[in-house]
């Protein structure tokens, strides 16, 4: 088949979906997708469209996820599980580097594996947001993190716009989805009507339209473009939650001392769920791994939550020895500050860390109680009001 | 055993900054009972690395782990890496074990600097609280070098007790020379101290400075340079002409891990120095 424009439009028929992860494959991606397991969604390596969670999709609310059976057969009808793609693009485990003891000191020995080379299918608006916040968290500075950079720059990226919007999704209030806008080789559309069933694409980029030419597709039709739209807008009208961001950072910078901090530091259990969940939270620590003779050492890069007591720590004591500065720390990190380090919220509205709190804590409502009865100060302040 | 020989290349270490070079311990010097010095030149053949003063390295001690520590040498002589540690954790308690010899690993330099070029053709105040007084040591010996640039200068160092000053030696060749005033202060001592008693805030109105033609670097506890600070507004000092330098935890030293956040900062990139003005509010808040 000819090679499609970027910006093209084309229908890919259920039957046909197969294809796209064989022509995938045959490029030598590993092709990552949601799949079944442990009664939830998550992402994993998946060879044929069988692996796909057909004909589920799930109930989230504050602090609870169940799967259902849905009766229509979609392969994308869900929103998002308990994992995002963090965990292929910066590992919770990783190996940094090892040494081996010499007389005096150690030898220093860099691993120099084979990088993956991931096709993510799949990826929802939001988390395609949050991918994009990781680059500039990760790429776009003086130093450049190889572990993020190695996995992200042969990444192929199959987006899928929602059509249905889950109880814990605010990517409407965040601007980052139903749609997806950038930042994909392809983004699909999931239309089952009666007995059709099929996917609009997008073509984002050329790598996108080479992946084209190894599936069957047909000319999307008015009637098509059309039905796929009013879906994404029915997702877009029927979000679960909302979060007004309207000054949301200086409203959060000057009310540092706010009473709502002590209330949900009540509830706050510093269990750190909510920043493995969250789809862009990326801090990590670095731990020494020795064997029992001393002689092998090994540098581990692991996921880290500012909800720990050690995360803070330096000698002494640590900085934020309380649940109620944690709990802030995440939050104003997330909402507020991440504006200033990365020209960005933090927040790309996934709900995650609604549903996967055991206590069910929501960030939109710890927000919307600060509004409540917090000043939004009249200038942008620079610097958190004490 | 080739102990000069690495088996990373100078390339593998510009393009990961998450790996270390080998440095030898050449020196091993006790400050105090609890804070030591050491004197590290590099194995791996490659140019010892510049440094501006206030910068801070990643130290790796072999099967224990990382730490940051500032640089406490003198900026214009690259011959020689130096680092004054207090024994405080556990890579610092196996470091202070290590003998001449010994290898450890570095990452760096990190973060910003003491501004040293902002404060030519003015007076500078130089204010130390404990520790503090390493990552300044390179200020001192940077004025030092270039003497003819800078107005009066001033030391004020203030420590617990007298068997915990740092550089004692080094105080006291600098106490003699004219060109720079250094005072000494001591929260408490015993009857053989002759020096001051009191914290360091207390000799700011005995130093000679222009406060509308000064620049004043900082470093101690949070709560010692907060109060310094304070007691330089009191002299009308401005807030942006106050350079305070911070202290978190960090694991990478490059903006990665996320761990020396302050609010909108990252220590580690943005930091470890910053004007009063850019970090009250962070001072006065609990648990930021």
């Amino acid at each position: 088949m000819a090679r499609l424009d970027v910006g093209s439009q084309v229908i890919i028929q259920r039957e046909h979906f197969g294809e796209l992860l064989e022509a995938l494959q045959k490029k030598s991606y590993k092709t990552i997708g949601p799949t079944l397991r442990e009664k939830a969604i998550v992402y994993e390596e998946i060879e044929s469209v069988n692996q796909l969670p057909v004909g589920w999709t799930e109930k989230q609310e504050k602090g609870k996820y169940r799967l259902v059976e849905r009766s229509d057969g979609a392969l994308f009808g869900y929103n998002v599980g308990p994992q995002s793609w963090k965990s292929y693009l910066s590992p919770p485990e990783v190996k940094l580097w090892s040494a081996r003891k010499t007389e005096n000191g150690f030898e220093v020995e860099e691993k120099s594996d084979e990088m993956p080379q991931y096709a993510f299918i799949g990826v929802r608006p939001c988390d395609l947001s949050a991918i994009n916040i990781l680059d500039r968290v990760f790429l776009d500075d003086e130093y450049q993190d190889n572990v993020y950079g190695e996995r992200r720059k042969g990444l192929f990226i199959v987006a899928v716009n929602c059509t249905e919007a889950g109880n814990t999704c605010f990517c409407s209030s965040m601007g980052t989805g139903p749609r997806s806008r950038e930042g994909y080789d392809l983004a699909i559309t999931e239309i089952i009507d009666g007995v059709d069933h099929f996917f609009v694409t997008d073509v984002g980029t050329e790598n996108g339209a080479a992946v084209l030419e190894e599936v069957t597709w047909e000319k999307a039709g008015d009637s098509a473009v059309e039905a796929a739209e009013e879906r994404i807008n029915e997702a877009a009208d029927s979000m679960g939650r909302d979060l007004d961001t309207d000054r949301l950072r200086d409203l959060l910078f000057n009310n540092f001392e706010h009473p709502q901090w002590h209330d949900v530091a009540e509830r706050c259990l510093s269990c750190a769920n909510c920043t493995m969940v969250c789809p862009t939270c990326f801090c990590h620590t670095v731990e020494e791994v020795t064997d029992l003779e001393g002689d092998h050492a090994e540098r581990w890069r692991i996921w880290d939550s500012c909800f720990t007591l050690g995360y803070s720590y330096i000698h002494g004591g640590s900085v934020r020895k309380s649940t109620l500065s944690r709990y802030r720390q995440w939050m104003t990190h997330k909402l507020a500050s991440w504006h200033d380090q990365f020209g960005t919220s933090g927040c790309v509205g996934c709900g995650r860390c609604i549903t996967w709190c055991p206590v069910g804590i929501d960030i939109t409502e710890e927000t919307a109680a600060i509004r409540k009865s917090g000043k939004v100060p009249e200038e942008k302040v620079d610097q958190p009001q004490p | 055993m080739d102990l000069e020989h690495n088996t990373l290349t100078k390339e593998q270490i510009e393009a990961n900054p998450m790996l270390p070079r080998r440095f030898r311990i050449d020196k091993v010097t006790w400050e105090t009972q609890e804070t030591f010095t050491h004197e590290l030149v590099p194995i791996d053949g490659a140019d010892m690395f510049r440094f501006k003063p206030g910068q801070f390295n990643m130290i790796y001690v072999f099967g224990v782990g990382e730490i940051a520590i500032s640089i406490s040498g003198d900026p214009d002589d690259d011959s020689r890496l130096y680092h004054t540690t207090r024994v405080v954790g556990s890579v610092t308690r196996r470091k202070q074990n290590l003998v001449e010899g010994d290898i450890l690993g570095i990452r760096g330099p990190f973060g910003n600097h003491w501004p040293v070029e902002k404060a030519v053709g003015k007076d500078v105040v130089v204010i130390a609280g404990g520790i503090g007084l390493a990552p300044l040591r390179p200020v001192i010996y940077y004025l030092l070098n270039h003497r003819d640039q800078y107005k009066r200068i001033t030391l004020l160092y203030g420590t617990r007790s007298p068997d915990k000053i740092l550089y004692s030696r080094q105080l006291k060749e600098w106490g003699a020379r004219f060109d720079i005033d250094v005072s000494v202060t001591v929260d408490s001592a015993d009857t053989d101290w002759q020096g001051h008693v009191g914290i360091v805030t207390k000799l700011i109105p005995k130093a000679v400075f222009d406060p509308n033609n000064t620049v004043a670097f900082v470093c101690g506890p949070e709560i010692m340079m907060r109060f310094t600070a304070m007691d330089l507004l009191k002299f009308d000092m401005p807030e942006d002409k106050i350079y305070v330098s911070m202290e978190r935890n960090h694991k990478c030293g490059i903006g990665f891990c996320g761990h020396c956040q302050l609010g909108s900062y990252f220590i580690c990139k943005d930091g470890p120095v910053f004007t009063y003005d850019k970090l009250k509010s962070y001072l006065s808040i609990k648990e930021v």
